[in-house]
C-alpha cells in the first residue's frame, strides 16, 4: 500500500505538535510579560527611570504607601521606615527599607515591587531602588535598603492613593556567587 | 482474510490490528476508572461524616490529585481513543488505522505512563497532592520529591495522546472509502477529527507547561517564581489555554457517539447533520479563547473578565444547536429504550444541566461566590460524568454486539442504567447545595452545617460505584456467555458501515473498500 500520503501527513502534524510546544515554552512567557508591561496588569513596575526634567505639579498631592512582606518563610525583619508619604508629581523623593538578617548564616534576598491600583504601575518610576540588586546580608547584619521614585505627572486623576509593596524571597540557595562576592 | 490474529501474548503485545489496540485502550481505561473511581470512594468515604476518620489530610490531598490525573488522563481520554480504533476505520472503510505500529507504540506506552504516576503513592513524600491542576508555586516551591515522577509520566501521556491523534488524523483525511465525502462522514468521525486537531495544538502546551515546572524545580530558572522576576499566574495561563480545550477533547467525541445513538433508537436519521457538524468546528475554535474564565479571581482588570465572560457564554449557543438536534431527532421517532438508549437520553439531560451550572459560573460577579466550591465540583461531575461517562458506557452497550457478536443482558443493563443514574444524581446533585452554601473543594474535612448533604452524597458515591461493578460483570459475562448474535445489523434502526460487515466483526475489514453512494 502506499504510505506516502500518511508519512507526509505525520511529519507535517508532528511539526504542528512540536511548534505548539515551543510556543508553550519560549512565546507564551515573553509574550505574558510583554502584554503585563504594556498594560500594567500584575502591578510590576519597571527598571531604573530616567529623570527628565518635567517640573513639579504642585497642584496635585498623592499618597503613597509602603508595604513590606517575607515571602513563605524568609526569618528577615524588613520593613519601610515611613509607611506613608505625601508627594506631588514629578517630585523625586527618597525613602527607606530597614531589613535585618536575623539568622546565623548569611544570605541573600530579592525583593520584588509591586503597585496597586494596577493603573498606576506604568506612572510609578523608580531612579534607584534595592530592589534592582540582589540584598546580601551577612550573618545579624542589618542595612537601611535605599529607593528614590517619582511619581508621574500624567498619573491618572482618579488615583489619589498609591501602595508601593515590596515581597522579600530568600534567593541564597541560587544566588551563592554573589553571596561569595559579598565575603 | 491472510490470517487471523497470533496466538498467546505475542498478539497483544505486537499488534498492528486497529481492533486489538482499540480493545486494549478500553479495557485499560476502565482498569484506570476503577483505580480512579477507588480513589473516589476513599474520598467519599472521609466525606462521610465531618471530621478526619480515615485518612490523614495529607493523604486526601494526594486522593483528590490522583483521582482526577487517573480518570481525566487514564480513564475518559483512552477509552476514546479505544472507541476510535475500533470504529473509525470500520465507519469509513478503511482496513485499518493509517499507521499501525504507530498505533502500537502509542497504546504501549500509556501503562508505562500510569505505573510512573501510580508508583508515587508508595514511595516517600508520596503522591502528587497538589490537585489536578497543579498550580504553581504549590506544584513546584511546595511540591513532594515525586513531582518529577508526576512530570515524566504526563509528558509519556502527551506523546501517547499526540500519536493517537496523528494516526486519527491521517485515517480520516486520507483513507475514507471511494465517495466518502467529508460532510458523508458519521458524526463519531467528524468529532474525533476535531478533536484530534485540539489535541495536536494543546497537549503540548501541557507538555510545555511541566517542563517549565521541572526547570524551575530541578535546573533554578524562574518562569513561575516572582523572586527570580516570573509570575504564578502565568502558570494558570499556560496551563488553562491547554486545560479548556482539553475539556472539549473529553466531551466531543462523547457528543459523537450519542449523535449516533439516539437516530438508531429513535428510526430517524439525525436531525440537522451538517449544523452538527459547524457547531461542533465552533466549540473547538471557542475553545482556544476563552482559558482564562479559570481564573476570575486572580485579579484580572475588568476589561478582561467582561470579555472572557461573554466569550465564555457564547460557546452555549452551539452547544445548544447540538442538543436541539438530539431532541428533534427523537420527536416524532419511533423510539425504544434499550440501554444504549436510556443513557444517551439521561446524557442529553444531565448535561444539559451541566451546561447550565457552566452557564451560571461563566458569569464573572457571581463566580466570586462559585468559585474554587462544590458548585464547581457539582457542575463538572455533570458534564466529565453524566457526559462523557456515560456516553462511553452507551457506546459499549451498542457496539459491544458487533465487537464480540454476543447480546449482552438487556435487563441487567437496564438495572445498571437505573442504578448509574440514581446513584449520579444523589452523590452530585447534593453538592450544588453543598457549594452555593458555601463548602470549598479539595478539603478533607468540613463545617458541621455540611454534613448532611455530604452523608447523602457519600451514599450515592457509594451505589455509584457498585453499579459498574454490574456493568463490569455485564460485560465480562457478555463476551464469555452472552447469547450469540450474528445478523450483520444488531439494532433494526443502525446506519453506517460499521454495521455491514459481518456479527462478530472480523480480524480484518474492508480489505477491499466499499463504495458508498
Amino acid at each position: 500500500m502506499d504510505n506516502k500520503p500518511n508519512r507526509s501527513l505525520l511529519v507535517k502534524l508532528l511539526g504542528g505538535a512540536v511548534c505548539m510546544f515551543l510556543f508553550a515554552m519560549f512565546v507564551m512567557p515573553p509574550l505574558y510579560d510583554m502584554f503585563c508591561e504594556v498594560t500594567g496588569i500584575g502591578g510590576k513596575t519597571g527598571g531604573p527611570y530616567e529623570v527628565t526634567e518635567a517640573g513639579v505639579d504642585v497642584s496635585r498631592t498623592v499618597k503613597v504607601q509602603f508595604v513590606a512582606t517575607n515571602n513563605a518563610a524568609m526569618p528577615w525583619q524588613f520593613s519601610p521606615k515611613v509607611y506613608e508619604v505625601e508627594v506631588h508629581p514629578g517630585e523625586p523623593t527618597e525613602v527607606a527599607f530597614y531589613a535585618k538578617n536575623r539568622t546565623h548564616r548569611d544570605m541573600v534576598a530579592q525583593a520584588i515591587p509591586n503597585v496597586t491600583p494596577f493603573n498606576a504601575a506604568e506612572y510609578f518610576h523608580k531612579t534607584e531602588c534595592f530592589c534592582f540588586n540582589q540584598q546580601p546580608l551577612k550573618a545579624g547584619e542589618e542595612a537601611d535598603l535605599p529607593l528614590v521614585f517619582i511619581v508621574d505627572r500624567d498619573l491618572p486623576k482618579a488615583v489619589t492613593t498609591i501602595t508601593l509593596s515590596y515581597t522579600l524571597f530568600d534567593i541564597t540557595s541560587r544566588a551563592g556567587d554573589s553571596l561569595a562576592q559579598a565575603n | 482474510m491472510a490470517h487471523g490474529p497470533a496466538k498467546g501474548i505475542g498478539r497483544w503485545l505486537f499488534t498492528t490490528n486497529h481492533k486489538d489496540i482499540g480493545t486494549m485502550y478500553l479495557w485499560f481505561s476502565f482498569a484506570m476508572f476503577l483505580l480512579g473511581g477507588f480513589f473516589a470512594m476513599v474520598i467519599r468515604a472521609e466525606l462521610f461524616q465531618p471530621g478526619m476518620q480515615i485518612i490523614r489530610p495529607e493523604f486526601f490531598n494526594q486522593m483528590t490529585t490522583m483521582h482526577g490525573l487517573v480518570m481525566v488522563f487514564g480513564a475518559i481520554m483512552p477509552a476514546f481513543v479505544g472507541l476510535a480504533n475500533w470504529l473509525i476505520p470500520m465507519m469509513i472503510g478503511a482496513p485499518d488505522m493509517a499507521l499501525p505500529r504507530m498505533n502500537n507504540l502509542s497504546f504501549w506506552i500509556l501503562p508505562f505512563a500510569f505505573a510512573l504516576l501510580a508508583s508515587t503513592l508508595f514511595m516517600e513524600g508520596g503522591a502528587p497532592n497538589f490537585g489536578w491542576t497543579f498550580y504553581a508555586p504549590l506544584s513546584t516551591t511546595y511540591a513532594p520529591s515525586t513531582v518529577n515522577y508526576f512530570i515524566f509520566g504526563v509528558h509519556i501521556m502527551g506523546a501517547s495522546s499526540i500519536m493517537g491523534s496523528i494516526n486519527i488524523i491521517a485515517t480520516v483525511l486520507n483513507m475514507r472509502a471511494p465517495g466518502m465525502t467529508l460532510m458523508k462522514m458519521p458524526m463519531f468521525v467528524w468529532t474525533w477529527l476535531i478533536t484530534a486537531f485540539l489535541l495536536i495544538a494543546v497537549m503540548p502546551v501541557l507538555a510545555g507547561a511541566v517542563t517549565m515546572m521541572l526547570m524551575d524545580i530541578n535546573f533554578g530558572t524562574s518562569f513561575f517564581d516572582a523572586a527570580g522576576g516570573g509570575d504564578p499566574v502565568l502558570f494558570q495561563h499556560v496551563f488553562w489555554f491547554f486545560g479548556h480545550p482539553e475539556v472539549y477533547i473529553i466531551i466531543l467525541p462523547a457528543f459523537g457517539v450519542i449523535s449516533h445513538i439516539i437516530p438508531t433508537f429513535s428510526r430517524k436519521p439525525l436531525f440537522g447533520y451538517s449544523s452538527m457538524v459547524y457547531a461542533t468546528a465552533s466549540i473547538a475554535f471557542l475553545s482556544f479563547i476563552v482559558w482564562a474564565h479559570h481564573m476570575f479571581m486572580v485579579g484580572m482588570p475588568i476589561g478582561g473578565e467582561l470579555y472572557f465572560m461573554y466569550a465564555t457564554m457564547l460557546i452555549a449557543v452551539p452547544t445548544a444547536a447540538k442538543v436541539f438536534n438530539w431532541v428533534s431527532t427523537m420527536f416524532r421517532g419511533s423510539l425504544t429504550y434499550e440501554t444504549p438508549m436510556l443513557f444517551a437520553i439521561a446524557f442529553v439531560i444531565l448535561f444539559t444541566i451541566g451546561g447550565f451550572t457552566g452557564l451560571m459560573l461563566a458569569i464573572a460577579p457571581s463566580d466570586v461566590q462559585y468559585h474554587d466550591s462544590y458548585f464547581v465540583v457539582a457542575h463538572f461531575h455533570y458534564v466529565m460524568v453524566a457526559g462523557a461517562v456515560f456516553s462511553g458506557t452507551a457506546a459499549v452497550y451498542y457496539w459491544l454486539p458487533k465487537w464480540c457478536g454476543r447480546m449482552y443482558n438487556e435487563t441487567m443493563g437496564k438495572v445498571q442504567f437505573w442504578i448509574s443514574f440514581i446513584g449520579f444524581n444523589i452523590t452530585f446533585f447534593p453538592q450544588h447545595f453543598l457549594g452555593l452554601a458555601g463548602m470549598p473543594r479539595r478539603y478533607a474535612d468540613y463545617a458541621l452545617q455540611f454534613s448532611d448533604w455530604n452523608m447523602i452524597s457519600s451514599i450515592g458515591a457509594f451505589i455509584y460505584g457498585a453499579s459498574q461493578l454490574l456493568f463490569m460483570f455485564n460485560v465480562i459475562r457478555t463476551i464469555k456467555a452472552g447469547t450469540p448474535v450474528s445478523e450483520p445489523k444488531t439494532w433494526e434502526g443502525a446506519e453506517g458501515l460499521e454495521w455491514t460487515v459481518a456479527t462478530p466483526a472480523p480480524y480484518h475489514t474492508f480489505s477491499t473498500p466499499p463504495e458508498v453512494k
